[in-house]
């Protein structure tokens, strides 16, 4: 048998660089291998868009009263793409206890790939298949009339908003990969994400809710994301005349919101899962 | 016990590792010599898989220090990571990739150049015999179609040392037995392999040296014979009739010294080789002297079984409480 050496052993600077830009490449890829195999999947991904916006544009929205001439699926389509940027922290989470339990992680972690890249790679596969689901969310929300009414920087500013808060969600997921370790556990606490994501501005103004659950919505990230949304795409918004600090300043909130959850959850992660199971 | 010596290619110093209340490791010591295949063996729960896995770079231990390839399993991970193969209980694979992408990514991990891993990857699986498989997924792979790619997985890069936690445990005979051949073909290569198992059998069969771990540490070691020597032969007779057992028992009892153990079922008596006295041939002359014809008469080497039930006191096959910790063990 031809003898094969590891590539680099002792690698410096700039090619240590870009093995660990080629670590998280090939994770990515291998996750986008999967998709390629369960067409189910990628019908998933362009789908849920496309019903949600049809469900909760129409079918709840129809009874939901907004703003005097206003239109609910303006409304609603920022608090749809956050909702769907919110829920990938359930993807990234059952991936990784999926992997782990099968032994797929452990094969990978006694492999000379960074570790942090493996999650890395993780995180750069949802990134792109949330990208497509709110390409498709987009071009949907067009249809029925949803447009953006700033200029093309604002727009990207907007999604680019989505992106860092998708990465930040995924650092949360991928922790809780690492507490859970179980794929029926993973899979019951999936659903929970739901409460959440509703349990603020996405649907409705959260003026007209109790007094608790106003100051919960308004606290919550999810609202601060979908009023940053609004603002940056120049939808209809319903703001109080007393928000929550975070609804007064969305654009700021959500920044902060994001850096504070990748501060505590990006080493955290990484050190659970470079350190294994005590 | 074990020290670490000059050519040997893991080394386990005092071994400890708690998985909250079970004490996985208590006190581990291990060398394993370059080329050889050495064996692990011990009942689930002994503590084998957790050892594989402070080896592989997947657990810290509590106490105690690793060495693989010379470097610290702990301080220098990275080196001992490129010079590791592993292959588990539980095929580690991607079942919703083909066997190809399997073994073409876990390349790419290993830093080869994307052509490399393809070609490598070809070769791994023509050599093994999964060429005509190669582009399904490995969801539709039988047991030992997938036990023979997580294998090859491990075999990416050549390896200083492959890691094997139970290879062959629930296959059937016969992808056992590949997996077994497979084995040793890469021995045979010079490769050095550290292999856990509860069978016994895969043990004699496959490894030059032996290590008997129970309760987290190495109960004795050695090669499958010296391990069967410690235990010493018997001299097993069998009479044609129950009222043989008595005159054979006195004529058995003055050769060796000792009581027979008698056995009135299979009409057996059973004495411990040990005595200068006690031979084959002097047992039949004195036996036809006193004028029994014996159904059987035989010099019986001890299995690996008795020396195992000897040493841990539990057959080697029966499961105890407590956490086996196995490659995707999932203690928290």
């Amino acid at each position: 048998m031809t003898t094969i050496g590891t590539g680099v052993q002792d690698t410096l600077g700039l090619a240590r660089l870009r093995w660990r830009i080629s670590d998280i490449l090939t994770v990515c890829h291998r996750n986008l291998l999967q998709l390629k195999h369960a067409p189910g999947q990628i019908v998933g991904t362009v789908a849920f868009p496309l019903t949600a916006v049809v469900l909760f544009g129409y079918v709840f929205g129809s009874a939901i009263p907004i703003a005097e001439g206003a239109n609910y699926r303006a409304y609603l389509m920022p608090g749809l793409f956050v909702m769907s940027t919110v829920t990938t922290l359930v993807t990234a989470m059952i991936t990784l206890v999926g992997d782990s339990d099968l032994g797929v992680m452990d094969r990978f972690r006694s492999m000379p790939a960074e570790r942090s890249s493996i999650l890395l790679g993780q995180t750069l596969s949802d990134l792109l298949t949330n990208a497509v689901s709110l390409l498709v969310m987009a071009g949907a929300g067009l249809v029925v009339g949803w447009r953006v009414q700033t200029g093309p920087g604002s727009a990207l500013a907007g999604f680019g908003l989505l992106m860092l808060l998708q990465f930040a969600i995924s650092w949360v997921g991928l922790f809780l990969g690492t507490v859970i370790r179980n794929v029926q556990t993973a899979a019951k606490l999936g659903p929970l994400i739901m409460p959440v994501t509703m349990i603020s501005n996405v649907f409705v103004p959260t003026e007209g809710m109790p007094p608790v659950l106003r100051t919960v919505a308004e606290w919550n990230p999810v609202s601060a994301s979908v009023a940053a949304c609004r603002q940056l795409f120049g939808n209809p918004a319903s703001v109080a005349v007393d928000p929550a600090w975070p609804l007064a300043h969305p654009i700021t909130a959500t920044i902060g919101w994001s850096v504070l959850l990748i501060v505590i959850f990006m080493p955290l992660t990484i050190r659970r899962f470079d350190t294994g199971p005590n | 016990m074990a020290r670490a010596t000059g050519d040997a290619v893991v080394v386990a110093e005092g071994l400890h590792k708690r998985f909250g209340s079970t004490q996985a490791l208590a006190g581990l010591d291990l060398a394993v010599p370059a080329g050889t295949v050495y064996g692990l063996l011990g009942p689930n729960g002994a503590g084998k898989s957790t050892a594989v896995r402070i080896f592989a770079t997947l657990t810290r231990p509590d106490a105690g220090r690793a060495f693989v390839a010379g470097h610290d399993v702990v301080r220098e991970a990275v080196r001992v990571r490129h010079r590791i193969g592993l292959a588990g209980q539980y095929a580690a694979l991607d079942e919703g990739l083909t066997g190809r992408e399997n073994l073409q990514i876990f390349g790419r991990l290993f830093h080869l150049t994307r052509a490399t891993a393809k070609r490598r990857a070809d070769d791994l699986l023509t050599r093994f015999d999964l060429a005509h498989a190669a582009d399904r997924l490995v969801r539709t792979y039988s047991g030992g179609m997938r036990r023979r790619l997580d294998l090859i997985s491990s075999l990416i890069v050549s390896p200083a040392v492959l890691f094997l936690d139970e290879p062959t445990t629930g296959l059937d005979p016969r992808s056992r037995n590949e997996i077994w051949q497979t084995i040793r073909e890469l021995v045979a290569d010079g490769m050095t392999v550290l292999l856990t198992t509860q069978y016994l059998d895969e043990a004699d069969q496959l490894a030059q040296h032996i290590a008997v771990v129970d309760h987290g540490r190495v109960v004795t070691s050695g090669s499958p014979d010296a391990l069967k020597a410690q235990l010493g032969g018997r001299i097993d007779v069998v009479v044609r009739t129950p009222d043989e057992l008595e005159s054979t028992g006195a004529v058995l009892a003055r050769l060796a010294g000792a009581t027979p153990d008698v056995d009135p079922d299979r009409r057996l008596l059973s004495v411990p080789i040990g005595a200068d006295t006690l031979t084959l041939p002097a047992v039949v002359r004195l036996l036809d002297q006193a004028g029994v014809d014996p159904q059987d008469v035989a010099v019986r080497r001890p299995t690996l079984d008795e020396v195992f039930l000897r040493l841990t006191g539990n057959p080697p096959d029966a499961s105890r409480d407590g956490d086996g910790a196995t490659l995707k063990e999932t203690v928290g």
